[in-house]
């Protein structure tokens, strides 16, 4: 097979694989503080129950993050070497702050902040969560600003062929820069906030009514409920913002052929490229030109202004829909679990079942929309610097091809390992309810507080 | 030569990256060495020797990151050439890596039933990637294009590596561990030894052959003499560890850190010798430092924000090991 697509394969697996678990510990983290300072203000043991079970999920988050990471930084050089090469005095500086800064404070932080609750005292503890969960956030800084700037590029000449800085301000906050920052960090949180109600969930169905269990659950739903409507208009400037830089990417996202006014909202198709149509289209009426150029008369960029230089269309319209889709059942979810929660004191049945599989849909709308953006990037790597097809490394189609059969495999038993030890923690848990030791008050010289101290 | 900032940044970023290479090396040397011991450890040790590097394995593995990190942004041309020519190895380490990384948290977070399974996958991934990073090495020593001998040569660094990485983690485990455990480690260390000691001669004698530019660095008057310090001294300390090993665990547990330091040392000055093989090719023979570095301006800013944060990272590295200092017992979250 093609190197190129075998390669764009590859990528696209890893980084995929990847991501899951950034978007869980970035918000993850902040929620972690929150349980800390719950517990170092009220001294309820609850929150710190809370704690112990979801910094476990941390843990192992973070272990599958930093090892999926490493892979990344290996595969610009196996895979890409031409992306470095043309725009690497840009992308170098990016990636190395983010490294410094960000990864390192993570990864000797989290150290103190897994382990050391008995070692350090308790204002160092919680300065170590701050600092990992900081850590992580900045990371999250770093690459977004280095992606953003592959699809808005700013603030550099060319030279030679190679893309030198101009002006580092521009670089960093470049057009689509804060958009894709804020969508990206409101998913996270809506992912982690998902993933908590969703096991609490889970924990309930089993009849566990313990207060920890509570206290994850009111934290769930109530994030969840507070962002997703946060979250939709961010991701509607976000888009506004890619009309302007990326117009391409809109006329795929919408699957609208040809530009021009009273363009209809596509709800459902099947983009056909070739002939240049959407097959069984159901629309509805000047809906795009409405939400794009709030005007029925508002002109939209179709396709047909970019021959050949667009991206493929049915991924990118599909992935932009099944993004909207998840994202309009979270907000039905989540506002019916934090009405039941706040009016009932609890959950009906059939609303926790449904909890339960919604617990992965902050992955799904994650991957959805990144697949939305980056294919929608193609054919360019660095919009109208760096075609993707210039990119690509000398290596062998086999050997891609045999060490992505080999990816592929260990990425689908490592996360449903993960998946499983997910569940099997949530109905420890749930057994163990309020029962539990808390490690805090087991033994040892404490140099914490301990419950009713 | 002159000293301009176009002629000096490409080698202080050398001087970082190699830094970052020894330490990465030292340091998750050790957590991988663990990771080879577990063949000869039983159920028991196992939980004992996890809790001496759990702390730490995060941020360890965090400087082959670091090191790789560097390669990419100061050293572009050369990530390219280095790496696709190591496609498969690299890979391999990965696999190794990926592998061990989720054995140590699956390992502590699953029914107690399965905890075997990822113990030797602890194992099978400490083995592969230690192996892996050997084979690289081998290779990357001879010039990256080599036929069946340079196999063979990099599959012999690859043992000598990873004997010398248990050695390492052997030596880690005396300054962590007390009572059975821990003669059981001087007893490793010194089967450990013997390996790499046979290992690194091998490699020695067979690099000048293999590598005519190799042996004319060395082997020329005066150099030969200012060079030589490098190896007697890791021949001393080799031997004087070797003899350590019978007088080892002493009473109040005098001297426990005393290997791992040793060794640290040693790796140290073969990494000297290794720097001093190359220079000033970051890829041998066909690409200088110069010539693979990125524009001085882009160097300049990464070099700004590396003189900030490095000292941190060195300072709360050295606070986390004195958190997490003295013997190990069980690890928990706590």
């Amino acid at each position: 097979m093609d190197p190129l697509i075998l390669s764009r394969i590859q990528f696209g697996a890893n980084i995929s694989f990847h991501i899951l678990f950034p978007a869980i510990t970035i918000a993850l983290g902040w929620v972690l503080l929150f349980f800390k300072l719950r517990y170092n203000a009220t001294g309820d043991s609850a929150w710190m129950r809370a704690y112990f079970t979801w910094v476990k999920v941390f843990a192992l988050s973070f272990a599958m993050g930093v090892v999926s990471g490493v892979t990344m930084s290996f595969q610009f050089g196996t895979n890409w070497p031409g992306y470095m090469e043309k725009v690497g005095n840009i992308a170098g500086p990016l990636l190395a702050y983010e490294i410094l800064t960000a990864f390192f404070l993570e990864a000797a932080f989290l150290g103190i902040m897994l382990f050391g609750f008995r070692r350090v005292s308790n204002r160092i503890h919680t300065l170590a969560t701050v600092l990992v969960a900081g850590g992580t956030t900045v990371s999250a800084f770093w690459i977004i600003v280095l992606n953003s700037w592959m699809q808005t590029p700013a603030g550099f000449e060319m030279r030679d062929g190679v893309a030198h800085a101009v002006d580092w301000w521009a670089i960093v906050f470049n057009p689509s820069m804060p958009y894709r920052l804020v969508h990206m960090l409101l998913a996270s949180g809506l992912t982690v906030s998902f993933l908590i109600a969703g096991l609490s969930a889970l924990r309930y169905l089993y009849g566990d009514r313990s207060e920890s269990m509570w206290k994850a659950l009111r934290t769930g739903v109530f994030t969840a409920a507070i962002l997703i409507p946060i979250q939709i208009f961010a991701g509607d400037q976000h888009g506004l913002n890619t009309l302007e830089h990326q117009p391409q990417k809109i006329a795929a996202m919408e699957a609208n052929w040809n530009t021009g006014p009273n363009v209809p909202l596509v709800l459902f198709a099947l983009p056909d490229e070739a002939a240049r149509e959407n097959k069984f289209e159901l629309a509805i009426p000047d809906g795009a030109s409405l939400i794009l150029r709030h005007s029925s008369s508002g002109v939209v960029p179709g396709l047909n202004d970019y021959p050949g230089n667009h991206p493929p269309v049915f991924p990118v319209f599909w992935g932009f829909r099944i993004m909207v889709g998840t994202g309009i059942l979270m907000l039905i979810v989540s506002w019916s679990a934090a009405y039941f929660l706040k009016r009932h004191h609890s959950l009906p049945k059939p609303l926790a079942l449904l909890m339960v599989p919604m617990a992965l849909s902050g992955w799904l709308a994650t991957l959805a929309g990144w697949y939305t953006t980056e294919i929608g990037r193609q054919p360019w790597l660095v919009t109208g610097v760096l075609k993707t097809a210039d990119a690509v490394g000398p290596v062998a189609g086999s050997n891609v091809a045999l060490t992505l059969a080999v990816y592929l495999v260990l990425y689908v038993l490592l996360l449903l390992a993960y998946l499983g030890v997910l569940v099997h923690l949530a109905l420890k848990a749930a057994k163990d309810g309020d029962a539990s030791p808390l490690p805090g008050v087991m033994n040892a010289a404490l140099s914490q507080p301990a419950a009713g101290e | 030569m002159t000293y301009d900032w176009p002629t000096l940044l490409p080698l202080i970023f050398a001087g970082l990256m190699g830094l970052a290479i020894l330490i990465y090396v030292i340091l998750d040397g050790f957590d991988l060495g663990i990771g080879i011991l577990f063949a000869a450890a039983e159920d028991a040790e196992q939980d004992t020797m996890i809790a001496a590097i759990g702390p730490f394995w995060d941020a360890n593995e965090t400087w082959l990151v670091l090191a790789v990190g560097l390669l990419l942004v100061a050293f572009p041309l050369a990530h390219g050439t280095i790496l696709t020519a190591l496609y498969i190895p690299v890979f391999l380490l990965l696999l190794g890596l990926i592998l061990r990384g989720v054995a140590f948290d699956f390992r502590a977070k699953v029914p107690a039933g399965k905890k075997h399974r990822w113990n030797r996958i602890f194992l099978i991934g400490s083995v592969i990637a230690s192996l892996a990073q050997g084979y690289m090495l081998g290779v990357y020593v001879l010039g990256l294009d080599v036929g069946f001998g340079g196999m063979a040569f990099g599959a012999l660094v690859a043992l000598c590596l990873a004997a010398a990485y248990a050695a390492m983690g052997a030596a880690w485990l005396i300054y962590k561990t007390e009572g059975e455990l821990q003669k059981k480690a001087v007893r490793w260390l010194r089967t450990a030894l013997v390996l790499a000691a046979l290992g690194m001669a091998a490699v020695s004698l067979a690099t000048p052959f293999a590598s005519p530019r190799i042996f004319d660095k060395w082997f020329v008057w005066p150099e030969m003499l200012y060079l030589s310090p490098l190896p007697i001294l890791s021949v001393l300390l080799f031997a004087w560890l070797w003899r350590q090993t019978f007088h080892l665990p002493k009473p109040d547990d005098r001297g426990a850190l005393t290997p791992f330091l040793t060794l640290a040392a040693i790796f140290a000055l073969g990494f000297a010798g290794l720097a001093w093989s190359f220079y000033p090719f970051v890829v041998p023979d066909r690409l200088t430092i110069w010539q693979a570095a990125s524009a001085p301006e882009s160097l300049a800013i990464i070099l700004a924000g590396t003189v900030v944060v490095l000292p941190i990272i060195i300072f709360y590295s050295f606070y986390a090991y004195r958190v997490f200092g003295g013997k190990a017992t069980d690890l928990t979250y706590d």
